[in-house]
């Protein structure tokens, strides 16, 4: 990378960084209860609530936000499309399949063993995606986001029925919906795995770059194509599933930020994922502040405030470059 | 030395390839030419392990090209498909630096930096380094493409079409770049060419395909006849020859 370009790249670094840290101390900040800093460490009640609830839910968004956008970004790179993304293509879909049949089976089972059969049947919906997604003509780019938004609808549809028949529509929309408002200490941790993920993906960002170039491509420079492949459907899925199982699904933050980091940066994945990361903690931590403040003291689940924000981002990109795909 | 042993393929009930026996030596430039549909790139994809050999054996410089690992081969043959898109919004200078992956795996060291600004300097790229790809011209596009396969830093290099989408002016450029990095650097060089005239003058050996099979081999003047040329493109031409180089006149 030139000089220029770097320094472009740690520009936009630092600002992203900046901004999170910002949002981070609001967040704690922000509640029905009060919970004055000045007297954090003199009032008990204050550290507590501080401890147990807001930076739970402030580290869940984060962690969220950072795992989703990086899905979105491999997820983009897997079907060298720049419209996919987990919840609009199936994976979501199936990791709310995989979790309701276990719920359906195994009423007893724990939230881990939830987490790895939604995880599961992530993998699988997303295989069966990307294998039919290949299959497509590149010349129509616009068929593998429709594909996606068919198939995770048909899914989609097979869950609600499922969910309709045994009465457990009320449960399912604690997974459709994301919303961190039930986030409390002891509730979230398995979202550290998903930051696990990020960290894997980050090791292995020159691969992702250069998958993104196409399979022949990949081969000549002595890729392992096929195991990358799957690789990267590992951290899709889990990352999807354990969003859907914690939190609930939370739409088009995998759609927007890597597309706009890839305007502002480009794609060579090494300089661009933490910058991808940090931007989705900071979309999904932002929309879920302003969750808490629209209608205060009540809430709006982020997903619901995601799904307006997210909309109107991503229409503006489409009709900021109508020319590109 | 590329060693090609009795290769056949098939898709389906289409025969693409039929006993292919070929040897390349190590050094030069061979053409393949030949009309569409010939085999010319199956060949080459099945050299550079792209597509998985059904029958006969390829080696290249002795390693089997089914059994030697993958990123062994990639220090050894890169290869530059006609088809290649890059949609990713990388930078020029990146995407060359991509070639120096299968010997590092993706650390950069000084001497890879160097090779990568001697690669863009030989394609006419130093200016361009800091451009994204998708704001080049058809014809840069394709230069970044051999840069990268160049700063591979491979003995073989195999090239499918690369001078679509290039003016006379880069095309000859290009030609020439390829003259000097097999003269100088003792590159051993596979090129797909449909510009008969570019084999003649650039290439020390053409291979003929049509059909599946190699129809003839041998140098410019054995092979430029119009005998031959109507065997394997199925009409006729003149051939004239203007200082020692036989020149096609196919046009009419």
């Amino acid at each position: 990378m030139s000089i220029a370009a770097t320094k472009q790249a740690s520009k936009t670094g630092w600002v992203a960084g900046l901004t999170l840290a910002v949002l981070f101390v609001f967040s704690l900040c922000v509640g029905v209860d009060d919970m004055p800093i000045i007297r954090l460490f003199s009032d008990g009640r204050a550290l507590e609530l501080l401890l147990v609830s807001r930076l739970p839910r402030t580290l869940a968004a984060i962690l969220t936000g950072a795992g989703l956008a990086i899905a979105g970004l491999i997820m983009q790179t897997l079907a060298r499309n720049r419209y996919v993304e987990p919840s609009t293509a199936g994976t979501a879909q199936s990791a709310e399949l995989g979790i309701l049949l276990v719920t359906l089976l195994l009423p007893s089972a724990s939230l881990l063993f939830k987490s790895l059969a939604a995880s599961a049947a992530a993998l699988l919906g997303t295989s069966l995606f990307l294998m039919t997604a290949h299959r497509l003509p590149p010349t129509q780019p616009f068929l593998v986001p429709l594909f996606g938004l068919v198939y995770g609808g048909v899914i989609g549809a097979a869950v609600t029925f499922v969910a309709w028949q045994a009465d457990l529509l009320q449960y399912l929309s604690v997974w459709t919906n994301g919303d961190f408002s039930g986030v409390l200490r002891g509730r979230y941790e398995l979202l550290w795995l998903g930051a696990l993920m990020v960290v894997v993906a980050w090791m292995v960002a020159d691969r992702l770059t250069i998958m993104a170039l196409g399979r022949d491509a990949s081969i000549g420079l002595g890729l392992d194509h096929a195991r990358m492949l799957q690789l990267g459907l590992i951290i899709v899925s889990v990352i999807s599933a354990l969003s859907v199982v914690v939190v609930g699904m939370i739409p088009f933050v995998g759609l927007v930020v890597p597309n706009i980091v890839s305007r502002l940066m480009g794609d060579n994945m090494r300089g661009t994922l933490p910058t991808v990361a940090v931007s989705g903690a900071i979309l999904v931590l932002g929309c879920d502040i302003l969750g808490r403040l629209i209608r205060y003291p009540y809430e709006i689940p982020v997903g619901t405030v995601m799904g307006c924000v997210g909309g109107l981002i991503f229409l503006w990109l489409l009709f900021r470059r109508p020319s590109h795909v | 030395m590329i060693r090609i042993e009795d290769v056949s393929l098939r898709h389906g009930q289409t025969q693409i390839l039929h006993d292919i026996w070929l040897t390349i030596p190590k050094g030069g430039i061979t053409a393949l030419v030949g009309p569409n549909g010939a085999g010319k790139s199956s060949l080459l994809s099945l050299i550079a392990r792209l597509q998985p050999l059904q029958a006969g054996r390829i080696s290249v410089d002795s390693f089997p090209v089914d059994t030697t690992p993958s990123r062994d081969l990639a220090r050894i043959l890169a290869i530059l498909r006609q088809d290649s898109i890059v949609t990713s919004r990388l930078r020029v200078r990146e995407l060359v630096g991509f070639g120096r992956f299968p010997h590092g795996r993706g650390r950069l060291t000084p001497d890879d930096y160097a090779i990568i600004d001697q690669s863009l300097q030989q394609f006419d790229l130093t200016d361009l380094s800091d451009r994204f790809i998708e704001t080049l011209s058809g014809g840069q596009r394709q230069r970044a493409l051999v840069a990268m396969a160049f700063a591979q830093g491979t003995d073989y290099l195999l090239l499918d079409e690369p001078l679509n989408n290039l003016d006379m002016f880069f095309a000859r450029e290009l030609m020439r770049s390829l003259r000097r990095i097999a003269d100088e650097n003792g590159k051993t060089i596979v090129i797909v060419l449909h510009d008969i005239n570019q084999a003649s003058a650039h290439a020390d050996r053409i291979v003929a395909m049509k059909s599946g099979r190699i129809v003839a081999d041998g140098t410019p003047s054995d092979l430029l006849t119009p005998k031959t040329l109507q065997a394997v493109f199925g009409f006729q031409m003149r051939v004239e020859t203007f200082d020692d180089m036989p020149v096609v006149l196919h046009f009419r």
